[in-house]
C-alpha cells in the first residue's frame, strides 16, 4: 500500500423509528473512514500524482469495508457519497488529489455500476472536527428519496499532518421520504441523471 | 413497565495500526454500540423507575451480540469494555443509571463472565453531545495497558425525550501502551483487581 494508514474506523446508523413511525426495514448508512498520513503536509508540492494513486487504493479499500459493514454485496448498495478532511498543515488540494482523478473508479468496481457522480465535500480541519458526506443514488442523480448526507467524526484525526479520507454507503433512502420526485423503481439508469 | 422503542442505533469500529510508533502485529480494535431509546420518565418527576432495568436486559444483550459480532464474532478476542449514556434534555441523570445493571449484565453474559467492574460515565445533553466511555480490563481492572476511552456520539441524537445507552469493547492494549503496571499476563483473577 502506498498509503501510510494510521486509522481506519467505520459507522453504521440503522434507524428503526422516524417521529414515533417505524421504518420497516430500518434505513441504514455506513462510512468507512482512513486516517492516513499526508505526504506532502508542511510544503508546496506542484505534483499530486502520489496522493492520486492513494484515492485509487483507499477508494476500493474502503468501499470493500462499508459494505462489509452493511452487510451487503456491492450492488446491494443504494447510495454513496465521499469526502476529505484534510489535516491543518495540508492543502485542499490534497483533498481534491485523493477525491477526483481516481476514487470514484475503485469505489465503482466493489459497488458494480454507479453511473452517477459521487457526490463529494472536502474541508480543512483539526482533531474531531465533523465531517458532512453527502449522498446521493448511484445509479441515478436525481432520485429524490435518496438525497442525504452522514456526519463523520473522530476525536483524534486528522492531526496537522494527516488526512481523513471517507466513503459512505447505503442500502436505502431517507426514512419515511415524501416529497415526491423520481423514485429509485423509475430509473433508467442511463445517464447517471434519471 | 413501558416496552423499550429504540429510534436506531449506531455501530462504530475503530482499528489502529499504530500512533507513531512502529505499526502493531495485531491491529487494535475499539468499538461502540449506541442505541437511541424513548425516555419513558422523560418530562416529569417518576419515583418508581427500577423495573425498568429488566426492561432493558434484551435490548442490552442484543447489542452486546452485535457489537462483538461487528469486531470479528469472537468473544474470546475480547479484552477490554465499558458502558455509558447520554439522557436527553427532558431525562435526569437517574435515567442513564439504569443502564448501569443491563449494560454490565449484557457484556458479562456475552463474554462468558468477566470478572472486572465495568467502568462507566454518564450525562444530560442535547443532540450531538459527545461521551468519553472510559475501558478497564474486562478481569481485572488494574491491568495499566488496558485503561482506555472510547469518544461516542450522534449527530441527531438524543432529543429531549430519549436516552442513548452505549457500550464499548477493545481487542487488547492501548496499541504502544509502555508505561508499566500490572500486564494482563500477570492477571489472578480472584477479585476482578488484580
Amino acid at each position: 500500500m502506498k498509503a501510510k494508514i494510521r486509522k481506519i474506523a467505520t459507522f453504521v446508523e440503522e434507524t428503526h423509528t422516524e417521529m414515533g413511525r417505524p421504518v420497516s426495514p430500518p434505513t441504514r448508512k455506513a462510512a468507512a473512514v482512513a486516517v492516513i498520513e499526508n505526504p506532502f503536509a508542511g510544503r508546496y508540492v506542484e505534483d499530486l500524482t502520489e496522493l492520486m494513486e492513494i484515492g485509487e487504493e483507499l477508494g476500493g479499500l474502503l468501499a470493500e469495508k462499508a459494505v462489509a459493514a452493511l452487510g451487503i454485496e456491492g450492488p446491494a448498495a443504494e447510495s454513496y457519497g465521499k469526502a476529505a478532511l484534510v489535516g491543518e498543515n495540508g492543502e485542499l488540494e490534497h483533498a481534491a488529489a485523493i477525491l477526483h482523478p481516481r476514487m470514484g473508479t475503485a469505489v465503482r468496481k466493489v459497488l458494480g455500476k454507479g453511473a452517477a457522480l459521487i457526490p463529494s465535500s472536502k474541508k480543512r480541519g483539526g482533531p474531531g472536527a465533523v465531517l458532512d458526506i453527502p449522498l446521493g443514488h448511484k445509479d441515478a442523480a436525481y432520485v429524490r428519496s435518496h438525497f442525504d448526507g452522514m456526519e463523520v467524526s473522530l476525536n483524534d484525526a486528522p492531526r496537522a499532518g494527516e488526512i481523513m479520507v471517507a466513503l459512505a454507503v447505503t442500502d436505502s433512502g431517507r426514512p419515511l421520504p415524501r416529497v415526491g420526485g423520481l423514485t429509485k423503481h423509475e430509473i433508467k439508469g442511463e445517464d447517471g441523471l434519471r | 413497565m413501558p416496552e423499550v422503542q429504540v429510534r436506531k442505533r449506531l455501530i462504530t469500529v475503530e482499528e489502529i495500526f499504530h500512533e507513531g510508533g512502529q505499526p502493531a502485529e495485531k491491529p487494535l480494535k475499539r468499538g461502540a454500540i449506541v442505541a437511541v431509546i424513548a425516555n419513558p420518565f422523560a418530562g416529569r418527576y417518576v419515583e418508581d423507575i427500577a423495573g425498568f432495568m429488566d426492561d432493558l436486559k434484551p435490548l442490552g444483550l442484543a447489542m452486546a451480540r452485535d457489537l462483538i459480532a461487528a469486531l470479528g464474532g469472537d468473544p474470546a478476542a475480547i479484552e477490554g469494555y465499558g458502558k455509558g449514556a447520554i439522557v436527553g434534555s427532558a431525562g435526569e441523570l437517574e435515567h442513564g443509571a439504569l443502564w448501569h445493571v443491563p449494560g454490565g449484565y449484557a457484556m458479562r453474559e456475552a463474554l462468558g463472565g468477566a470478572k472486572a467492574i465495568v467502568p462507566s460515565t454518564k450525562k444530560v445533553g442535547g443532540p450531538g453531545a459527545r461521551l468519553d466511555v472510559p475501558v478497564t480490563h474486562i478481569n481485572a481492572s488494574y491491568v495499566r495497558s488496558h485503561f482506555d476511552a472510547m469518544e461516542v456520539g450522534i449527530p441527531d441524537s438524543p432529543r429531549a425525550d430519549e436516552m442513548a445507552v452505549i457500550l464499548v469493547m477493545t481487542t487488547g492494549p492501548r496499541i504502544h501502551a509502555r508505561v508499566g503496571g500490572l500486564k494482563a499476563s500477570e492477571i489472578k483473577g480472584e477479585d476482578g483487581l488484580r
